[in-house]
């Protein structure tokens, strides 16, 4: 009776795969919450603040933006293990996915919360709204209004690139399929399904972007 | 009473309001004329306490609009104001633009606020536009929504900031006549206004600006109809004919 080294794929992977997807779910989902928040918060205070201070956060948002998250995966996950504090590779992942989604987000909103003309927000005050009342009712709710579909390209994105958190070791869908690969020999087969996947999550969501985005138009 | 004392507004080297005395007693109404710059809209702003000014003062039922202490939210709940952009909130109906105020800021109930903010809608005429967007509604209806967003939250005075400019022409009737219904109603108004047949016929009193001055003041025959002074006599030749 010979033995192979390599299993085919079955049913019995099933939950190993489902694994993979919950973790690309998670880590996304984290990444997009905590992202959405924090670039909530920074593009407020960019469309506030003076021209100083937004030039310096205006730069290190920009390094955020221009390095390729896979180096910053690597940088972030190799220099936490240099100073002596590993961490779980899921929270590793998390930390620079979100903060890699605040870059983006934040520029986002900053857009968004700018698109509230002025006098408009006059109006709002004239009627004896305070400062804070005008953020939360008027230019709030207006400015999400404007950046959803922008909003929603960013998120889409982060769920692609949650792919990325495999290469610290997260085990994510790409890396639970690599693994899967490497046993079974059927590249095709499951690289296909992958990508499905990911067809699957983010095409809809693009469309409903770009519904959501011809309906402002009218 | 509104007392606008030796008022002096500058932005930047340029000085718009070069000290302006004007009293506003409770039922008057005020219409404002002048050409383009002469600073007429910018004294509406100074009384809204959204402008702030470099000496004189303003004061508003006895408070000082722009001493430290003035808590000028407060001081807004008095003034209602409406602008030559209607600034409809998009974001909500027609209903919710009038009753958000009342809600947030004079803490009405629900009930309340929508109460107050429906009397006012069907007072200017869009009791029957209660549940749309303003933006699906024309100029001339989203102007007086922002007229009922106003109302709505009980002003003891209503600055009006050039309401019918940004109008198309068939639409200025119902924004003024809207404006009737609030003199008839013995409402307060500093009117900042082009629309010279209609101020000469609602006002108690016309003040002509000037390059930061009040020209001349007084009841509308002698401004309109029969002016003393150069500058006043120019301007109207020009806007009339």
């Amino acid at each position: 009776m010979g033995t192979s080294f390599f299993t085919p794929l079955s049913w019995s992977d099933s939950g190993f795969i489902l694994t993979g997807v919950l973790n690309t779910v998670t880590i996304s989902l984290v990444a997009i919450l905590v992202g959405t928040l924090l670039g909530l918060a920074v593009g407020f205070f960019r469309a506030e603040a003076n021209k100083f201070t937004n030039t310096l956060l205006g730069a290190v948002l920009d390094i955020l933006r221009s390095v390729p998250l896979i180096i910053q995966l690597i940088l972030f996950s190799t220099y936490i293990g240099a100073v002596g504090h590993p961490l779980d590779p899921f929270v590793t992942g998390s930390i620079v996915l979100s903060l890699y989604t605040m870059a983006f987000m934040s520029e986002v909103f900053r857009g968004g919360f700018e698109s509230v003309h002025q006098s408009m927000v006059t109006a709002a005050r004239s009627l004896g709204m305070s400062y804070w009342q005008t953020v939360a009712h008027i230019r709030l709710p207006i400015g999400l209004r404007a950046v959803f579909p922008s909003w929603l390209g960013v998120a889409l994105s982060v769920i692609k690139d949650s792919a990325l958190v495999s290469v610290i070791g997260y085990m994510e869908l790409l890396r639970t399929s690599e693994q899967l690969i490497s046993r079974t020999q059927q590249p095709l087969e499951i690289l296909i399904g992958v990508g499905l996947f990911y067809f699957i999550v983010s095409y809809p969501l693009s469309l409903y972007g770009k519904y959501v985005e011809r309906k402002m138009a009218i | 009473m509104i007392q606008i004392q030796n008022v002096h507004k500058s932005f930047g080297d340029l000085e718009v309001l070069k000290g302006i005395d004007l009293e506003v007693n409770r039922g008057e109404v005020v219409s404002v004329i002048g050409g383009s710059g002469s600073g007429k809209s910018t004294l509406l702003y100074c009384i809204n306490a959204i402008e702030d000014i470099q000496q004189g003062r303003i004061i508003v039922d006895d408070i000082d609009v722009h001493a430290k202490g003035t808590n000028r939210d407060k001081l807004r709940q008095k003034l209602g104001m409406v602008f030559q952009q209607w600034n409809s909130f998009p974001h909500l109906t027609v209903l919710e633009n009038a009753s958000l105020a009342p809600r947030i800021v004079l803490k009405l109930s629900k009930k309340e606020a929508i109460e107050v903010a429906k009397k006012e809608l069907n007072h200017v005429g869009l009791g029957d536009k209660l549940d749309e967007y303003p933006t699906r509604m024309s100029g001339g209806q989203q102007q007086r929504l922002a007229i009922a967003r106003a109302l709505a939250m009980r002003p003891d005075y209503m600055l009006f900031d050039e309401v019918t400019s940004a109008l198309d022409p068939e639409l200025v009737g119902e924004v003024l006549d809207t404006l009737r219904m609030l003199r008839d109603d013995g409402m307060t108004m500093i009117c900042v206004t082009h629309e010279i047949a209609f101020a000469r016929e609602v006002s108690d009193k016309v003040a002509f600006f000037h390059q930061g001055i009040i020209e001349e003041i007084g009841p509308p025959e002698q401004v309109i109809v029969n002016p003393q002074r150069e500058a006043t006599q120019k301007f109207l030749s020009k806007v009339l004919h």
